[in-house]
């Protein structure tokens, strides 16, 4: 059964018939196209589908759409100005964070909710915010330097 | 105004930070931050039928029947398939292909694909495949090398006896003749549990049937599209030329995905069935079931010594549970008795390998493929015996370099070899000589060190399929845009492939980054490639790539020469631009080079290859080609520890990895792979292990089958050593394979140092560390009473 949910998506507002148990994973990658949020498990097991509510981050594999009703969402692609990437996401290239990519959507969303909160953490403090995001590339050395020189960055 | 001379200088200086030796960003990381970067799951195709499994809830059973008359006829289901469609059966060797995309007649383990549906939503399919009825004979089943070796037990394949799938026994040198001379002979068993590879992307693919033409598109998440497309066009009895395979972004491999996957073929056969475009997408569950990846492996390996810490002899048996079909399994078993070789000077070694079926997920290449479990127990007894014979490890190690140019006994040939800097950068910064054996600990943690030393291909010098044609080609085409568009079949899997070979033609050529683009994994667009498999691609491809753009750059000088109307000794070329030598103030800049280039011949497409010559491919002996290659990668590597002595937790607190990767052509990515090895064989030395209980996978997902997560992960630091192949481009070699197998033995060694108990079983989880030590306490304890009473 299909219900209207309106929710912000990346700054705009969206209104639309969405089905009662539409995940926000599904939503965001079926129905809007969406895909830098990933799936990468069966269900809150590796936090690829990390995305922002309200700032906060979130896994939209175990989030229903409609639960979000009017919050704020955003997603690894709203992070962009103006064209301009951001400086998680520079650093995250510069600093080789990413090597297949697939984790780092998630990856960069986890870390862009804690600089959020917290614009100068430590590295324990990184590792907290970061702990529900696996990697299988990195070996997180060069995921911890990008949030580093991220944040260093934002000074 | 400059002066011209100046402002082609500063073009090529521009230019210069973007070629070999560069800690350039990867040429497509700005997609895979900003998530535009598309894999298999993220592609666009609205009208797909949704494909789904029907898997074997049974270990081991003939297939009596498959009743698929009720699910077909189910409103909206527009394919059901079964064996009966696919009596070709497949697997990456050529001489041992016995899997089917589908079962036929018999399953092999619990996972095993026996039908597939193709309908219009996911509920259908769902409904679909709970209508299918299958009648089977259970028959025994085994789930462990011993049990499947009995000479009574149920051959899972036709003509192998105790279900052995392959045999290796050799020796090279005279091993009882090392034995004699050696002042200390040792022998031991060491076990290594089952890990996955457990890349980030579950599997998937995407397959399109153009029933007009009969020809078949597929986009998968593989690291080998060839050997996808040649198993496809085997599979679906189609030609070759009707098929178009496609890699779009991939999400990690690792080895899971070095052969074409029965997902694949699946997904090509439900699209043709169905007459219409098919998603299958794989739960991170089924991607558990495909495994492919490290067998549980017994090691028994004995080792001789003399009291100078030279190695006399080494004999080794390793039996590894191969699981239900062949795939890769002969090469894995090969390759760990011929890499014994390699890494020390070693006169006389006997293997004794055994490759067994049984009816678990089958295994495969897992990076560092066949290596690594018989590098835990060499260098965890090597390490122990040392220490017997009051020597230092690190002098026990270095004892043993081997001095290259040289070539093993089993014929490998060694011609680069920077292990002994390696070995002297590790014991100075992890302050070995004050540290080792001192580290104490407070309360209840003791704290460690140790170290150890690994090897590995960089490409296996023989390919698997053997056509004549060279190892590695890649394409570089120039069009009036004056743009250079680097064509190749290479898979860009994570580790940077497309960005190693860009930075090498920038390199040769000069020009500017933003020139070059890549355009790979088409295979209606670029050439032929074997795939991203045994470290092969840096070493082959870029050697292709070297050639192509040296060869292009030649065309590219004779037009510059015609367009100044001068002889080619007198340009000067700047990469951006090219000048007159005796005249610099003439220069054109490259748009205009191009442009004469194409004067009378249009598109340039100019090819490069690279071919290892015979010499490099290994021993006579049967098998001889696996292990052998053109350049090996060295690294030493050190591990310092923590052990909660209550708890048995073993915390990783630091690695410092040393690799001799020949020239490193972007040293920022040499770091990332050793990183990302070291810590991959971490989580199978600390916590990864697939286990099963009678045949049922019992941690098939993320949580439970246990990845360190960053906070349990620890800095890694990395240090390169360029020894310069001779043969590798610009020197280079692998350096995403080597790092992992030492690691296992480190830390080991660490755990030894800190607590005085050597484990030889991986993973060194806490309960097996806890039992180690509460059994160290117990013996302690019984001998005091025992004093005590005396």
């Amino acid at each position: 059964m299909k219900r209207i949910l309106g929710l912000w998506i990346n700054g705009r507002w969206r209104e639309e018939a969405v089905a009662e148990n539409a995940l926000l994973l599904d939503y965001l990658r079926d129905g809007l196209g969406l895909t830098g949020t990933k799936q990468g498990c069966d269900g809150g097991e590796c936090g690829a589908c990390t995305v922002l509510v309200d700032s906060e981050p979130r896994l939209a594999c175990s989030t229903l759409a409609h639960s979000l009703a009017g919050r704020r969402v955003e997603t690894v692609e709203g992070l962009a100005t103006d064209g301009n990437i951001s400086p998680l996401q520079r650093a995250f290239h510069e600093k080789l964070g990413t090597q297949c990519g697939f984790c780092t959507p998630g990856m960069i969303m986890a870390a862009e909710g804690l600089l959020r909160k917290n614009p100068h953490p430590g590295r324990d403090e990184i590792c907290g915010a970061l702990a529900g995001n696996l990697c299988r590339c990195t070996g997180y050395v060069k995921i911890i330097e990008s949030v580093e020189a991220a944040a260093g960055a934002s000074t | 105004m400059n002066a011209p001379e100046t402002q082609v200088k500063e073009i090529a200086n521009a230019s210069a930070p973007h070629g070999v030796g560069a800690r350039r960003p990867l040429v497509d990381g700005v997609e895979k931050v900003t998530g535009t970067a598309r894999y298999t799951a993220d592609l666009p195709a609205d009208n797909a039928l949704v494909g789904l499994l029907l898997r074997s809830p049974y270990a081991h059973a003939e297939l009596l029947e498959v009743d698929i008359s009720e699910a077909l006829a189910l409103p909206g289901v527009r394919a059901v398939i079964t064996g009966d469609e696919c009596d070709m059966p497949y697997g990456v060797i050529p001489i041992a292909q016995n899997e089917f995309p589908l079962a036929r007649d018999k399953v092999r383990y619990i996972g095993d694909p026996i039908a597939a549906v193709a309908a219009v939503d996911e509920a259908t399919a769902r409904l679909a495949i709970s209508r299918i009825r299958l009648k089977v004979r259970e028959l025994p089943a085994y789930f462990k090398a011993a049990d499947a070796r009995q000479a009574d037990a149920v051959q899972l394949h036709e003509k192998k006896q105790g279900n052995i799938e392959r045999e290796v026994h050799n020796e090279f040198g005279d091993v009882a003749a090392g034995f004699a001379a050696a002042d200390l002979v040792r022998e031991e068993t060491y076990e290594c549990a089952e890990v996955h590879h457990a890349m980030m992307e579950p599997n998937a693919a995407l397959a399109a049937w153009d029933t007009e033409r009969g020809h078949l598109t597929l986009w998968s998440v593989t690291q080998v599209p060839y050997y996808v497309h040649l198993t496809l066009a085997r599979c679906m009895k189609m030609e070759a030329a009707h098929i178009r395979v496609i890699k779009p972004f991939s999400g990690g491999g690792f080895g899971h995905r070095t052969e074409c996957l029965n997902f694949e073929v699946i997904c090509g056969m439900l699209a043709r069935a169905a007459r219409g475009t098919v998603r299958l997408a794989q739960t991170r569950e089924e991607s558990f079931l495909a495994h492919r990846g490290r067998p549980e492996s017994q090691m028994r390996i004995k080792l001789g010594l003399k009291r100078d810490g030279s190695i006399t002899a080494c004999q080794a048996e390793v039996v590894q549970r191969g699981g239900a079909y062949g795939g890769y399994g002969l090469v894995t078993i090969l390759y760990a008795g011929a890499l014994i070789n390699g890494l020390y000077d070693i006169p006389a070694v006997k293997y004794d390998g055994y490759r067994v079926y049984t009816n678990t997920p089958a295994c495969g290449a897992m990076r560092g493929h066949g290596t690594v479990t018989i590098r835990f127990a060499f260098e965890s007894l090597l390490d122990s015996m040392a220490g017997e014979l009051g020597l230092d490890q690190i002098a026990v190690r270095r004892r043993n370099l081997l001095k290259a140019p040289t070539e093993t006994i089993n014929g490998l040939r060694v011609t680069s070899y920077g292990l002994g800097e390696c070995i002297d950068w590790v014991e100075d910064v992890s302050g070995w000589a004050a540290r080792k054996g001192k580290l104490g600990g407070s309360g209840n943690v003791r704290k460690g060190l140790g170290m150890a030393c690994s090897h590995f291909v960089s490409g296996s010098a023989k390919p698997v399929h053997w056509s004549g044609e060279p190892h590695a080609v890649i394409v570089l085409k120039l069009d009036f845009d004056a743009a250079v568009t680097i064509l190749t079949g290479a898979s860009d899997i994570g580790q940077g492939s497309s960005t190693v070979v860009t930075q090498i033609v920038a390199e040769v050529l000069g020009i500017d980054y933003h020139r070059i683009r890549v355009v790979a994994n088409d295979s209606a667009v670029t050439p032929k490639d074997n795939g991203s498999y045994s470290s092969r691609v840096t070493y082959m491809v870029g050697n292709a790539a070297l050639d192509a753009a040296e060869n292009l750059k030649r065309l590219l000088v004779t037009a510059a020469a015609r367009r100044l109307k001068v002889e080619e000794s007198d340009v000067i070329w700047y990469g951006e631009a090219a000048a007159v030598a005796s005249d610099p103030e003439r220069h054109i800049p490259f748009a205009e080079i191009a442009e004469e280039a194409l004067v009378g011949t249009g598109t340039l497409n100019v090819k490069g290859t690279f071919t290892c010559p015979p010499e490099f491919q290994g021993g006579k002996q049967r098998g001889g080609a696996v292990g052998s290659s053109m350049g090996f990668s060295y690294v030493a590597q050190a591990a310092e520890v923590s052990v909660d002595m209550d708890l048995g937790i073993v915390t990783v607190d630091k690695v410092w990895a040393a690799i001799d990767c020949g020239r490193a052509i972007n040293p920022m990515a040499v770091e990332g792979q050793v990183q990302g090895a070291v810590w991959m064989g971490l989580g199978q030395t600390l916590c990864e292990e697939t286990i099963y209980e009678n045949g049922r996978h019992m941690v098939p997902n993320m949580l439970d089958y246990r990845v360190p997560t960053i906070v349990e992960s620890p800095d890694i630091e990395v240090h390169i050593v360029e020894s310069m192949d001779p043969n590798g481009p610009f020197g280079a070699k692998e350096a995403s394979e080597g790092p992992l197998s030492g690691i296992m033995s480190a830390v080991a060694a660490a755990v030894e140092d800190a607590t005085g108990l050597r484990v030889r079983a991986l993973p060194i989880s806490p309960p097996r560390v806890f039992a180690a030590l509460q059994e160290a306490r117990n013996e302690a304890a019984a001998a005091a009473t025992n004093e005590e009473q005396a």
